[in-house]
């Protein structure tokens, strides 16, 4: 069976500066995996490498989803073929609605997928459900995109656009990042939901904090722009103990 | 201006000798006071000629230059062209009371005259005029003190538009809209339309122009408002002109108290837009909020230029233009606000903000302050940028395409001027102008 996400010896830079130095990841359907490591290692540089963000440019190797070569697709080419970023800062976009922006988003994927459309009233249906589960107030997206939201409604609101989009492989970039512990439960809840055998999630965080709640079945440690080491979940507690030292020392 | 006198005769342009031309042969007609009203137009008009860059108001539009030939005044419109304007598109969709002009001349067939609300007046400038209707032939060229030569040419040759009188304490609710049709002959159209809301009176004027791109046409546009104490109008002004349409138009409203201006401009086309606002506040309390939006591509240029007289306690004003540049457009903003000794508590706000789509286009900004009270809040500040390439990423990483991210970020932000207009149906037209202007970049 073909991996969900594939990346064979990865190397990528950003204005000329190599950040990731041959980076090998496997994320297989129904997998959880998470990645941590020190500040610096190049860990929100994988994401922004994986999504497309202009200035990551990627210099050898290959990062494959679903089978598929994800340089050769454009941004929200590869939001339709399944990726999906939460971001760790979401941006404000004042002026755009959110449920403008939702139902821009879902239709676009659906419609470069050759899928049918959902209605208006489907989609407020839908957004009003995830709203619950997020214990989002409905008159909060009725303002444009997170513009006077909390870091923590941020990351709410992240996550119920994941859960809109249905992706076939998330990445989290610490969405622990700025939460409280009512928040971190509320949006580890959303993201258990995302949890099937379809689906590969990867949950990038400087903390074991987060994998209280979202259990991983795999974790890896990153250092200066690749995989130093992979483990089980309890190689999360390890590193809550020793901290990253070595794999520093290790890196260099 | 003034000085024009002391120098030597200047050698008149091609343009300025065909307007006295025709001026010439159009004294005539009409009653003797306003044969006086024209002529002392026109002299004020010969004094300085056509403005030029020389002339700071109209630095950035040098309307000697730009104005090479003057076209024929306009003849009344066949038929055809008649027919032509009944699928005039601009806001076709709101429930407002049409006033159809083609080619420069009302015409009643189009129009809706129909069970006018108690109170509310409306007469064509030329039966006015001919009538020597006496609050027409007062007030016209009277409601502000305007020293500018586009305005005193529109008085000197002024040849249609309407009279709209709403009566004290009357409130319609229906928007009046004036429709501005281009005819199919090159021409001239001189369109004036004076406008009184009576004490505590509240209404809403729509002026839309519109043209077809192969149309050869120049408009000189002018309106006058008196809001008497207490009285509120919100005034919506939409030019989609054709491509080689040059259109300047002038905007003279007075202020008393408590009055309450609100005045939204959208440009969508035309080779040259000049827009000039001269807003007299005399009154105490009174508010003028300003908003303007331009969409312009191609070698479009746009000048909005503002003139805010503060000459009473506590009054506002608010000004808010946007403009989205594509090509090698260009948009001009020029804001001057005087508060007057005495006109203590003013509170008078300017900005300007731009989006740049293209390299090649380009903003010119120009606020000055004249203040002469010590207890008062002005403000200016403009901006000039290209959409944030951040925001455009994280909208594609959601699946939208660049060209509709884009798009939607555009409209965000234009959508800022929009969102005040008080009419939802109103509100909603003008949003689907702008994206379908936008989407057909």
């Amino acid at each position: 069976m073909t991996a969900l996400l594939e990346i064979r010896d990865l190397k990528a830079e950003i204005a000329g500066k190599q950040i990731l130095n041959g980076y090998d990841l496997t994320v297989k359907a129904g997998e959880v995996h998470a990645i941590m490591g020190p500040n610096g290692s190049g860990k929100s540089t994988l994401s922004y490498v994986l999504s497309g963000r202009p200035g990551y440019k990627i210099t050898e190797g290959q990062a494959l989803l679903a089978g598929a070569d994800l340089s050769q697709m454009s941004v929200d080419e590869r939001a339709a073929a399944g990726l999906f970023l939460a971001f760790q800062y979401p941006l404000e976009v004042p002026g755009v609605a959110t449920m403008t922006f939702l139902r821009a988003a879902l239709n676009a994927q659906r419609k470069k997928r050759g899928e049918e459309e959902m209605s208006s009233p489907d989609l407020i249906k839908r957004v009003k459900e995830l709203a619950k589960i997020l214990d989002m107030d409905m008159e909060m997206l009725r303002r444009p995109v997170n513009v006077g939201f909390s870091g923590g409604e941020k990351k709410r609101a992240e996550t119920l656009q994941m859960m809109l989009l249905e992706p076939k492989l998330c990445i989290l970039d610490e969405t622990d990042s700025g939460l409280d512990i009512d928040a971190l439960k509320v949006v580890s809840n959303g993201v258990n939901q995302l949890r099937s055998k379809d689906r590969g999630i990867v949950v990038i965080t400087h903390y074991q904090r987060l994998l209280d709640y979202i259990t991983p079945d795999v974790v890896h440690v990153q250092s200066a722009g690749r995989i130093v080491r992979t483990g089980g979940k309890e190689l999360a507690l390890e590193l809550e103990e020793t901290g990253y030292a070595r794999y520093q020392s290790e890196a260099a | 201006m003034g000085n024009a006198q002391a120098t030597p005769a200047r050698k008149l342009t091609d343009a300025e000798a065909r307007l006295a031309e025709i001026f010439a042969m159009q004294q005539s007609a009409g009653a003797p006071q306003l044969a006086k009203l024209r002529t002392a137009a026109f002299d004020a008009f010969s004094k300085t000629g056509l403005p030029n860059r020389r002339d700071e108001a109209w630095k950035y539009t040098d309307l000697r230059a730009l104005l090479r030939d003057v076209k024929p005044l306009a003849e009344p419109p066949e038929d055809s062209a008649k027919q032509g304007a009944r699928s005039a598109a601009v806001l076709e969709g709101v429930a407002s009371r049409r006033l159809v002009f083609v080619g420069g001349y009302f015409v009643p067939e189009l129009s809706d005259l129909a069970d006018l609300e108690a109170g509310l007046s409306v007469m064509s400038l030329s039966e006015a005029l001919a009538k020597g209707d006496a609050a027409a032939m007062t007030q016209i060229g009277n409601v502000g003190e305007v020293d500018d030569p586009a305005f005193a040419l529109n008085t000197a040759f002024m040849g249609e538009g309407v009279v709209i009188r709403v009566g004290a304490g009357i409130c319609v609710d229906r928007p009046i809209q004036l429709v501005f049709v281009a005819g199919a002959q090159p021409a001239t159209y001189f369109l004036r339309s004076l406008v009184i809301v009576e004490k505590g009176a509240r209404a809403t004027l729509i002026e839309s122009f519109e043209g077809e791109t192969a149309q050869e046409y120049h408009v000189n546009a002018a309106t006058e408002v008196v809001l008497e104490e207490g009285a509120s109008l919100e005034r919506l002004k939409i030019s989609r002109e054709g491509a080689a349409a040059m259109h300047v138009s002038t905007f003279v409203a007075s202020l008393a108290a408590d009055a309450q201006l609100s005045d939204f401009g959208f440009n969508l086309g035309g080779a040259v837009l000049r827009n000039q606002f001269f807003i007299n506040i005399n009154g105490q309390g009174a508010h003028a909020g300003l908003r303007g939006a331009n969409i312009l591509k191609g070698k479009e240029h746009a000048d909005a230029t503002l003139f805010l007289d503060h000459a009473a306690e506590r009054s506002e004003s608010k000004a808010l233009f946007k403009s989205v540049l594509d090509d090698s457009s260009q948009a001009v903003f020029q804001g001057k606000i005087l508060v007057r000794p005495g006109a203590q508590k003013t509170d008078a706000r300017m900005m300007a903000r731009t989006l740049l789509l293209s390299e090649g286009a380009q903003a010119n900004c120009k606020p000055e302050l004249e203040i002469f009270a010590d207890d008062v809040q002005c403000a200016h500040g403009s901006t000039v940028g290209a959409l944030d390439e951040n925001l455009i990423f994280y909208l594609m990483a959601r699946g939208i395409p660049q060209a509709e991210a884009q798009s939607l970020l555009t409209e965000a932000f234009v959508g800022e001027v929009i969102d005040a207009v008080a009419d939802r149906s109103v509100r909603e037209a003008l949003t689907g102008l702008v994206s379908e202007r936008l989407r057909t970049r």
